[in-house]
């Protein structure tokens, strides 16, 4: 062997050995979605006027209770794409896979896939700058990502305004996505912090559950079609300041007081349960979204 | 020096860094005189738990905050067998049981609305006390072994750290995850409103230390509970408690079975 070949071979075998060059995790493949938590929010969507555990400010609760569930089947609506925090609102499985430099093999970018509506989020890995704050924004948004261990945080960025409850509460274009991705061997958990400063007082954070799967997910949604869903040409579904039908809605399923169903950062806390503690009427049986199937 | 030579020197050196390396990334100490000093789970720890932290409840709201209606079962995969346990709840005579604490057994307790507190009771044994129902779990390390016994609310929890990068090499980052098994669990409820687990559950749980955007610590805990008797499929809820500097707020309260 000549000196060349045992210098190879050492420096192979010191770099072969199981030292990381940086402390990353895989996290390609398919991730089946688990609903357990919160899976009525995820699933057939959240009561009518549910907001809580929302930290809303009154600019936030105002626009929420304008919203009508009927303006989604206005025929320019009914396709709307929805921001990255659709991933935490919605129900769907992950996809994810990593972008390699042609040349160099290292990675650029990680990619969630897309669904019917919602754009795919691209996690750019490679160091560039978010835009500027004036550059155009969308419901896609400009992600980037660093590693922190082993757990991959992506910031979001450039976000039209969007629902981050898909009953009306809503995000703002001046919103910022923290999206963390931490693996444990076949599951993934992913937690989501919106910050908006235009209608939240404090961050509201989201978590997602998934289990590796060998079902492959798609990397993109069908095609989303329109219909005539019954919204007349140039109505605008929407309920005037007091006049929302819902206010009292989680009072009359589920006992709980307007006040907490209303949102804002003190309901999300264990001391809101004095505030309310006498409130509250337990119903004598759950009579909608019951689950327990 | 021959060409022999200072190759074999040169694979050894690569080998010695090597070795140094890893040492230093599993957090080896060696003293002046060489003494490795022993490691134990408090000194090795690659997140630091402890302090005080408070419970957000942004998700399940209405199954946390206050106590569901008799029958609200929305999201749990129950079996039939479950059902017909939970259908029979009674808010009555649950009151008049003289067992408050059933929904705040290892499987429930960090789905309560509540504040944890988090210290080292040794270097092998890490305790979580709640405010909530006033219930403490211990979380050992290392080759311990549960004392034969009956089964409790809070079972026997073993505890391993989990590394990022897999714990070693100069390029492992700091981090990791605190990977909790729990088993010899006495039977409760995962809900308030008489959703059972049995004495055959298994809870694995996966402590994960996160910043909020403006830098605050949060604990994320995701929990999976797997149930033969009552569930279909394992249960996968994660909970988060956010970091206090202080133990503000910490609030003492018995188990109650109606609130």
């Amino acid at each position: 062997m000549t000196r060349k070949h045992l210098l190879t071979a050492g420096l192979a075998a010191f770099l072969s050995s199981g030292v990381p060059a940086l402390a990353e995790i895989d996290l390609s493949g398919s991730w089946a979605a688990i609903n357990h938590e919160d899976a009525l929010e995820r699933g057939g969507g959240p009561n009518p006027a549910d907001w809580a555990g929302l930290p809303f400010n009154e600019a936030g609760r105002a626009k929420a209770l304008g919203f009508s569930q009927s303006v989604i089947s206005m025929p320019e609506r009914i396709c709307w794409f929805q921001t990255q925090w659709h991933i935490a609102a919605g129900p769907f499985s992950l996809r994810m896979w990593a972008v390699p430099d042609p040349v160099t093999g290292k990675v650029v970018a990680w990619m969630v896939g897309a669904w019917e509506t919602r754009a795919p989020m691209t996690i750019w890995m490679d160091g560039r700058p978010h835009p500027s704050k004036n550059a155009p924004h969308d419901q896609t948004g400009f992600t980037t990502g660093v590693w922190k261990g082993d757990e991959l945080i992506a910031t979001t960025t450039h976000l039209k305004t969007g629902y981050i409850r898909r009953n009306g509460a809503p995000s703002s274009d001046q919103a910022t996505i923290t999206t963390h991705f931490i693996r444990h061997g076949d599951m993934l958990t992913v937690a989501l912090f919106m910050d908006d400063p235009v209608y939240l007082t404090e961050p509201y954070v989201l978590t997602r559950s998934y289990n590796l799967s060998t079902n492959p997910v798609a990397m993109g949604g069908p095609p989303c079609i329109t219909g005539d869903e019954g919204v007349e040409s140039g109505v605008v579904p929407h309920y005037l300041p007091g006049k929302n039908p819902f206010v009292d809605e989680m009072t009359k399923l589920y006992g709980i007081p307007q006040e907490a169903a209303l949102g804002g950062a003190e309901t999300m806390y264990p001391e809101f349960r004095d505030k309310i503690k006498d409130k509250f009427v337990m119903p004598a049986k759950c009579k909608k979204n019951c689950g327990g199937n | 020096m021959s060409y022999r030579i200072s190759n074999v020197l040169f694979v050894a050196g690569l080998l010695i860094a090597q070795t140094g390396l890893y040492a230093q990334a599993r957090g080896g100490r060696a003293g002046r005189g060489g003494a490795q000093q022993p490691q134990t789970a408090k000194s090795s720890a690659p997140i630091d738990l402890t302090g005080y932290w408070v419970s957000i409840v942004t998700e399940d709201w209405r199954y946390r905050m206050v106590p569901p209606a008799p029958g609200d079962y929305q999201g749990v995969p129950m079996t039939p067998e479950a059902r017909k346990i939970a259908d029979a709840w009674d808010p009555q005579k649950e009151a008049a049981s003289g067992d408050p604490c059933k929904s705040y057994g290892a499987p429930a307790l960090l789905r309560v609305p509540e504040r944890l507190h988090i210290t080292w009771m040794d270097d092998e044994t890490l305790r979580l006390e709640t405010d909530a129902g006033k219930q403490t779990r211990l979380f050992h390390f290392g080759d311990w072994k549960a004392p034969a016994g009956a089964p409790t609310l809070q079972g026997d929890s073993t505890a391993t750290w989990e590394r990022s990068g897999g714990g070693r090499g100069a390029g492992a980052a700091a981090g990791g995850t605190l990977k909790v098994t729990t088993t010899n669990l006495k039977g409760g409820f995962l809900r308030k409103n008489g959703v059972p687990y049995s004495d055959k559950t298994t809870l694995t749980e996966y402590f994960d230390l996160i910043q909020e955007p403006d830098g605050t610590p949060m604990i994320l805990v995701t929990i999976v509970t797997t149930d033969p008797a009552y569930l279909r499929q394992p249960f996968v809820i994660t909970s988060q408690f956010k970091k206090q500097s202080s133990e503000a707020g910490w609030n003492p309260s018995a188990c109650s079975a109606t609130w």
